[in-house]
């Protein structure tokens, strides 16, 4: 496919988001990178390309839209909101995978307080009527039934912010868990610490490694130790409410099967029942713009390790296993950016050039 | 004429070490003339010229085909030929050089052990004083590619192309990422290894490479050579 017709189909999409209400917008190749690094998650911040300006610091070569389209939006933004953008971005990718280091993004945003589950809904469905004559995967999940599962959890905040800080890890998230519900012992490392500390005291054991160094201080390395104490004298997370999170995560299936699936062990956590509602709010918005909600594939756990600052319902259009299109709600990142204020956003974006090579195979 | 160029790190006990294993194997590498000059011959097998570079350059070399077969650690082809098995074919392991490419840390840092408490740290670290644990390195693909694999991102890399060990006490690093062989420069600069921070076990091996000139008279070469080493050659050939 030429560049060039790549970019005939971004001018399209981009006209079919003007359609839908958006309006256009710009933003600049180089972001700082201070700003987005705190945002991203690792994947996205792994494969950016950063550079240094004399004057400005620390720049990043744009890796998605998002960031610039809530900082211009919470400056000068009008409510509600839709946006659309199409440019390139930049990522690195692994040597030899053959794909893309810039590549064009079309995307449309929105802005609204008033009906999460209705924007959710109208995101999804633009997205899902544009790309209706290309043949498909569809997927579909919500990071915010996990969160709220972990709320939910009877155990300290100390740990619930250990999980949701791996929430886009699913391996370490699978050995904190195992850890905090006591179905596996803690390192023997950390074990031998503890008692070291017990039997003298962090400080003598800290005298003992030898000479101290590095920026890092003896306070910090302290307070630590303090903290691991604290949290091994912690009770274990109850296995019922554990199970809970193991069948949320193994949630696959129609979109209706998981909502019914997830209501039979809602009670078991604090304050859960609410993030089923949202859900079932979301599907009932979805069906009345069309979306056919018994056959929509749901997964718990879709989106984990790709769609980092994500924290509501997500979604994503695979050709195989490329991505073509994704997209989900960001509530806390507006949070971040607008310094006190927030505005519930939802959005999403699709890759032209891969949404051309479907389209010249079908 | 010699038609297969043998590159071998031009000094010490990489060097010595190169040419016993070769001579233990019929094959002799010389310099010639004085120990100052970068050329030598080689007897035992006909048609191969040796060629003395820097153990660090040799993957390079080995790219761009300038020279057949080169003697270096996996550690250097790993980090500097990202997508190293299409450039070269590890023909031997050679059992000396051995080196182990690890992340280590203050010993005062009794709480941490491990990759997970590298993760907590970082973060920690970040939130208190505003920058990323700087990491120091030259292995700089090999270190990002392993803590990408384990999660970790709070981090940011220093380069450090020599005496490593010391960045910690200079306060230009909070951790490392270096080649240790005994562990007695880590030891004597109060560092210590990560238990699961092992990224890579590097040793010399004899490379080929898959860019230069395989003549028949250079293949020719490489066959008397494989004859005396019993090297397997199937993989290059394919």
């Amino acid at each position: 496919m030429s560049p060039v017709a790549v970019k005939t189909l971004a001018g399209i999409l981009s006209n079919t988001f003007i359609g839908a209400g958006a309006i256009p917008v710009e933003a600049e190749a180089l972001q700082p990178a201070e700003v987005l690094l705190d945002l991203y998650g690792e994947d996205i911040r792994g494969r950016a390309y950063v550079t240094d300006d004399p004057v400005d610091g620390e720049q990043m070569l744009r890796p998605d839209f998002t960031v610039p389209v809530v900082q211009m939006h919470m400056k000068d933004g009008a409510e509600p909101a839709r946006y659309t953008y199409n440019g390139p971005v930049w990522r690195k990718q692994e040597p030899g995978a053959g794909r893309a280091k810039e590549y064009l993004q079309v995307g449309f945003e929105l802005f609204d307080r008033h009906d999460p589950a209705a924007s959710d809904a109208e995101v999804f469905a633009l997205f899902h009527e544009i790309l209706k004559p290309y043949d498909l995967r569809m997927a579909t999940g919500d990071v915010g039934l996990l969160t709220a599962a972990i709320e939910g959890l009877t155990t300290t905040d100390r740990r619930k912010e250990r999980l949701k800080r791996q929430i886009w890890r699913p391996a370490r998230f699978r050995q904190l868990l195992d850890w905090y519900s006591g179905k596996v012992d803690n390192l023997p490392s950390r074990a031998s610490l503890l008692k070291q500390v017990n039997a003298k005291s962090a400080k003598a054991v800290m005298a003992a490694a030898g000479p101290f160094l590095g920026v890092r201080s003896q306070a910090e390395v302290l307070a630590r130790v303090a903290s691991l104490h604290d949290d091994a004298a912690t009770a274990p997370i109850p296995a019922a409410e554990v199970e809970v999170l193991e069948e949320l995560l193994a949630v696959h299936g129609p979109a209706l099967d998981a909502l019914h699936a997830l209501r039979a062990v809602q009670d078991r956590l604090q304050g859960f029942t609410l993030a089923v509602d949202r859900l079932e709010a979301r599907l009932n918005a979805m069906a009345a713009k069309g979306v056919d909600i018994d056959t929509l594939p749901f997964e718990a756990n879709f989106g984990l390790t790709s769609m980092e600052y994500y924290d509501g319902f997500v979604f994503g259009f695979f050709d195989g296993e490329n991505p073509v299109s994704s997209g989900g709600r960001y509530d806390a990142m507006t949070q971040v950016l607008g310094q006190g204020r927030s505005i519930p956003a939802v959005g999403g974006v699709i890759r032209p050039d891969a949404l051309a090579i479907v389209g010249d195979a079908s | 004429m010699s038609s297969l160029k043998l590159g071998v790190p031009s000094k010490g006990r990489l060097q010595a070490k190169t040419m016993d294993w070769f001579a233990s194997h019929g094959i002799t590498l010389a310099r010639t003339g004085s120990d100052r000059e970068y050329s030598g011959v080689v007897t035992g097998v006909d048609g191969v010229e040796l060629v003395m570079l820097s153990a660090g350059e040799i993957p390079r070399e080995l790219k761009a085909g300038r020279i057949h077969l080169g003697v270096t650690g996996t550690d250097l082809i790993h980090e500097k030929l990202p997508l190293w098995e299409r450039v070269v074919v590890n023909l031997q392991e050679l059992g000396f050089g051995h080196a182990d490419l690890i992340i280590a840390v203050p010993k005062g840092w009794i709480d941490v052990d491990c990759i997970e408490d590298l993760d907590a740290v970082a973060a920690q670290f970040r939130a208190n004083h505003g920058y990323r644990l700087r990491i120091a390195t030259k292995y700089h693909n090999l270190v990002r590619s392993f803590l990408r694999t384990r999660g970790v991102a709070d981090y940011q890399l220093v380069d450090s192309q020599g005496a490593t060990e010391g960045v910690v006490k200079n306060l230009t690093a909070e951790a490392i990422a270096d080649i240790t062989s005994s562990g007695a420069t880590l030891e004597a600069n109060h560092l210590k290894i990560l238990t699961d921070g092992l990224i890579l076990q590097s040793q010399a091996c004899v490379f080929a490479s898959r860019s230069a000139d395989w003549s028949k008279a250079s293949l020719g070469a490489l066959d008397a050579m494989a004859e005396k080493t019993g090297w397997d050659l199937s993989g290059l050939k394919t």
